[in-house]
């Protein structure tokens, strides 16, 4: 049967994008951030994931505001990289697991999410640089995956507590895949950002700290949070962290935590924590 | 009713929060930075800006907003930031360009404001 094996919080911001595509990997600024992810990739070559489930948000590559989806799930056999005004970036297509997207699908929807499924998605920085972060693509990518994407947009956005039970319901959808299947989990998006208005690039190191401590050990208190509440936290475009709490509620209480790292350079908080379950 | 998560008489950051209200407000604008998602049209956009605002119907004022780099006025009338920067891509404005616009500060004093702004 299909298993979680571990959970990864990370930022995805673009500008780690465009420093990866420039090489500026080993510069100083960008260093801290770029080491930060050996051991993950590292960890993940030992754990041999079969499929990544990326749950990230679309910044306006593939979806439109004339239809916008609340969640929108992959269920394809291969995913394109997507132009996001700048050309396509030099990376192979993703690849999909159908059978277990067609599954979690099914699942998700007899589970009362009424998501959107997509027989065609291209994909963007909000699942690429999680992906080039976390996993080797020469030349082609260690692991299959299936994109997950939400609505932090354009409010009304779905809540913290129902993002949480969504990864509750990612979880059972895993567990009744009838073949052998080792999962992991991927939240993304943030920590603080603000990218409108006069405090354009206002970030808040503590709120990200804490965020790092309770997605650990108490997810249930992030997801009491209000929309309000967190934007005043952590900035209007720093609700996408509520995109962690679908990683945070596809583990159990028992995941351990292996990796925390944080950095914050220009105008987003740069989060990471990665989880694993006992064996 | 559900619990509310808004509170609109609190606003973020002196800022907006983009909704459906402002979605409705700005989507011609947005509608045509998300044209610029593909090459060709970047093309067209670059070779004549005005007969590009006309294809997608920009108002009088909307076009105005263009034309000025008014990154702000463009906010305040529905564009979604994100979209936003497709139309930075083409008119060489970048995200931190236009952020320090934002501010009301130069270029060079918004990277001053950075932890290291060598992450550009």
């Amino acid at each position: 049967m299909g298993r979680i094996i571990a959970g990864i919080g990370t930022s995805h911001v673009p500008s780690i994008g465009a420093a990866y595509d420039r090489g500026k990997q080993a510069t100083p600024a960008w260093r801290p951030l770029f080491d930060a992810y050996v051991p993950v990739r590292e960890w993940l070559e030992e754990l041999k994931p079969d499929v990544a489930i990326m749950v990230y948000n679309d910044h306006g590559a593939d979806f439109f505001f004339d239809k916008y989806p609340t969640f929108a799930v992959g269920a394809s056999d291969r995913y394109d990289i997507a132009d996001e005004g700048f050309g396509v970036r030099p990376l192979p297509p993703i690849d999909g697991h159908l059978e277990f997207s067609q599954h979690l699908c099914e699942s998700l929807v007899y589970d009362e999410f009424d998501l959107t499924v997509c027989q065609e998605m291209r994909v963007e920085h909000g699942f690429l640089v999680p992906m080039h972060l976390c996993f080797d693509h020469t030349p082609g990518w260690n692991v299959a995956a299936v994109p997950l994407a939400v609505n932090v947009l354009q409010h009304p956005l779905p809540t913290a507590r129902r993002c949480y039970r969504l990864g509750q319901a990612i979880r059972r959808a895993v567990e009744s895949y009838p073949a052998d299947l080792r999962v992991v989990v991927l939240g993304t998006g943030g920590m603080s950002h603000q990218l409108t208005g006069p405090h354009f690039g206002k970030m808040d190191k503590d709120w990200d700290q804490d965020f790092l401590d309770q997605i650990e050990h108490d997810p249930d208190s992030l997801c009491e949070l209000t929309h309000q509440t967190l934007m005043e936290r952590y900035g209007a475009e720093g609700i996408e962290l509520i995109m962690w709490l679908v990683m945070r509620g596809a583990l159990s209480g028992r995941a351990r935590r292996v990796h925390r790292h944080y950095y914050a350079p220009m105008t987003t908080g740069m989060g990471l924590i990665t989880l694993e379950e006992p064996v | 009713m559900a619990l509310p998560q808004r509170d609109r008489t609190r606003p973020i950051a002196d800022s907006h929060v983009f909704d459906l209200r402002l979605s409705w407000k700005g989507y011609r604008i947005n509608k045509l930075c998300n044209s610029l998602s593909e090459a060709a049209n970047r093309d067209a956009y670059r070779a004549d800006e005005e007969a590009y605002m006309t294809r997608f119907g920009l108002s009088d004022d909307q076009k105005a907003l263009v034309r000025a780099r008014d990154f702000t006025g463009l906010l305040d009338a529905g564009a979604n930031i994100y979209f936003l920067l497709k139309l930075g891509v083409v008119t060489g404005n970048g995200l931190y360009v236009m952020g320090a616009r934002m501010r009301g500060e130069s270029y060079e004093a918004f990277l001053a404001t950075r932890n290291d702004k060598g992450a550009v």
